[in-house]
């Protein structure tokens, strides 16, 4: 799990099954597994009332584990975007008792839990829990442009091509970290670049 | 200058009989200014002088935010109460010099919401008549649902329908007439805020109701006034003040250090605002713990008390203040 550091700096939890009336859990790659490990401590027949949309990843791995959970409806997706309108009119159509549950990237709990703000779903009503990669969604401070799956210090912005300095301040409205030129005084400078977001 | 002491000189405008248990207050500042704003939800402490005795009690600003010339609070008559209503009832005329708190928010529409879904129970319904004009000036997408016993009792019912038209729904107790709750709550759209105010009784049942049904703690907000119960009178020792003092029958605490001559804070005087929470120097006997702020633990521990609506039984009693 990824440390706290500046207080903008996202924490994530450990999912467990809340009371409600539907249950609707987003999760990409080894997220899958932290919906197979609160299964265990879930209700009899919770999953009768859950709903799972999970972006497998390219090798479609832990598909069979959440299908063995036999909820309501199970919906796959091959990324974030395809399943973004699908995720918009669930939510424009649901009412209070839904209850929200993100397990995976940061990158898949920020944007999900970005589209649930907009939905008027409170951040802290959120169930997260952060699994597999560290990957980070950044935004480049100078021209605005979002780099995903961002795993270097520094980065390259995928946009205007500054070298960015990957920062713990985050933005829930953007969801995504802020990069900021490292070598604004001089371009020719070019420190290390290590891979720190794994 | 500590929290709940800043006070505003008023007149009283107006004194209006609602129905057979409300009446209505109006002031207006004695130097004719206009008062502070305030916001849906707000109350203010009003001081009541009545012959030696100094009574405050919270009361809920029912007139729109979006006029400051006068404040307007409605008092339900309580006969077997500590007499706080029936002072205001007895004795307030217009023309009387008062002396009322700043308002303060404890009960504040939470504006990121998509709908306010608004709960009364009796008087509890003033909170809801400033919150709804607040919302209705901004146009606000709410709905109030308001229980009263009967159809006569049912204060500013018929105002809130001519504003609000279907807007509002009542229930009237006599006609056996009740919430469906679960379905209310079930019914609503994602985003939606939840606002209970009304006796003890209805806001547990529909803090419980919505828990069940899945609704995060963070959208149910709600408010009850809950008058300082009687017990034994008990002797109280403030160690700071060094005072030594005696907590009457039908007085607080907190209004028995008051008298006392000490100025504490208080915002809610109700249990719930956390503002008057005092330190347990030491203490032999029970507490008798009535609030809504202190957890569990705090109670057990026997170290803090809130001395607005809290009591003492046994032999002493040592606070900080």
């Amino acid at each position: 799990m990824a440390a706290k550091s500046i207080i903008s700096r996202p924490v994530y939890g450990t999912l467990s099954p809340q009371p409600g009336k539907h249950h609707l859990f987003i999760a990409d790659a080894e997220g899958a597994l932290a919906i197979a490990d609160m299964a265990k401590t879930a209700p009899d027949r919770f999953f009768d009332g859950a709903e799972i949309v999970f972006i497998p990843g390219p090798d479609d791995k832990h598909v069979a584990a959440l299908e063995a959970l036999k909820p309501a409806r199970f919906h796959q997706a091959p990324s974030f975007a395809s399943l973004l309108p699908r995720l918009k009119q669930t939510l424009d159509n649901a009412h209070m008792g839904l209850r929200l549950y993100l397990a995976g990237t940061e990158g898949l709990i920020g944007q999900a839990m970005q589209v649930a703000l907009d939905a008027g779903i409170d951040h802290t009503a959120i169930q997260t829990e952060h699994r597999g990669s560290l990957a980070r969604r950044v935004q480049c401070v100078h021209c605005k442009g979002i780099t995903e799956n961002v795993t270097t210090q520094p980065a390259t912005c995928s946009h205007c091509g500054l070298l960015l300095l990957v920062r713990d301040h985050y933005s829930r409205r953007l969801a995504a970290f802020q990069g900021v030129c490292i070598n604004a005084e001089d371009r020719s400078e070019i420190p290390p670049i290590e891979e720190v977001f794994r | 200058m500590s929290t709940g002491t800043t006070k505003l000189d008023v007149v009283v405008s107006d004194v209006v009989p609602v129905n057979e248990l409300v009446t209505r207050f109006h002031f207006r500042r004695r130097d004719g200014e206009l008062l502070p704003t305030f916001s849906g939800g707000a109350h203010v402490v009003v001081e009541m002088r009545d012959g030696d005795r100094t009574r405050l009690n919270p009361y809920s600003l029912m007139g729109s935010p979006l006029d400051t010339r006068e404040y307007t609070i409605s008092i339900r008559r309580d006969d077997v109460g500590r007499g706080g209503s029936l002072f205001m009832h007895r004795s307030v005329r217009p023309g009387l010099e008062m002396v009322i708190s700043y308002p303060v928010n404890l009960f504040s529409l939470d504006l990121r919401a998509k709908k306010h879904l608004m709960l009364a129970g009796g008087i509890g319904i003033t909170p809801f008549m400033a919150q709804t004009a607040q919302l209705a000036g901004e146009g606000g997408n709410f709905e109030l649902h308001y229980t009263c016993r009967t159809a006569s009792l049912g204060t500013y019912a018929d105002v809130l329908q001519q504003r609000y038209g279907r807007r509002v729904r009542l229930y009237h107790d006599d006609r056996g007439e009740r919430i469906d709750l679960d379905r209310l709550l079930s019914s609503q759209p994602l985003g939606t805020h939840l606002y209970v105010c009304g006796p003890a009784g209805m806001i547990g049942w529909v803090r419980e109701r919505a828990a069940a049904l899945g609704w995060p703690p963070e959208t149910v907000h709600f408010e009850h006034f809950a008058a300082p119960q009687p017990g034994l009178p008990f002797d109280v020792t403030l160690a700071i003040s060094g005072k030594t003092i005696r907590v009457g029958e039908q007085q607080s605490l907190l209004e028995a250090i008051e008298a006392a001559g000490v100025d504490p804070p208080y915002l809610c005087r109700g249990g719930v605002c956390g503002q008057c929470e005092t330190n347990v120097i030491a203490s032999d006997g029970k507490f008798i713990h009535n609030d809504h702020w202190l957890s569990e633990e705090d109670h057990r521990s026997g170290c803090k008390i809130m001395p607005c609506v809290s009591r003492f039984e046994g032999k002493s009693l040592v606070l900080e203040r």
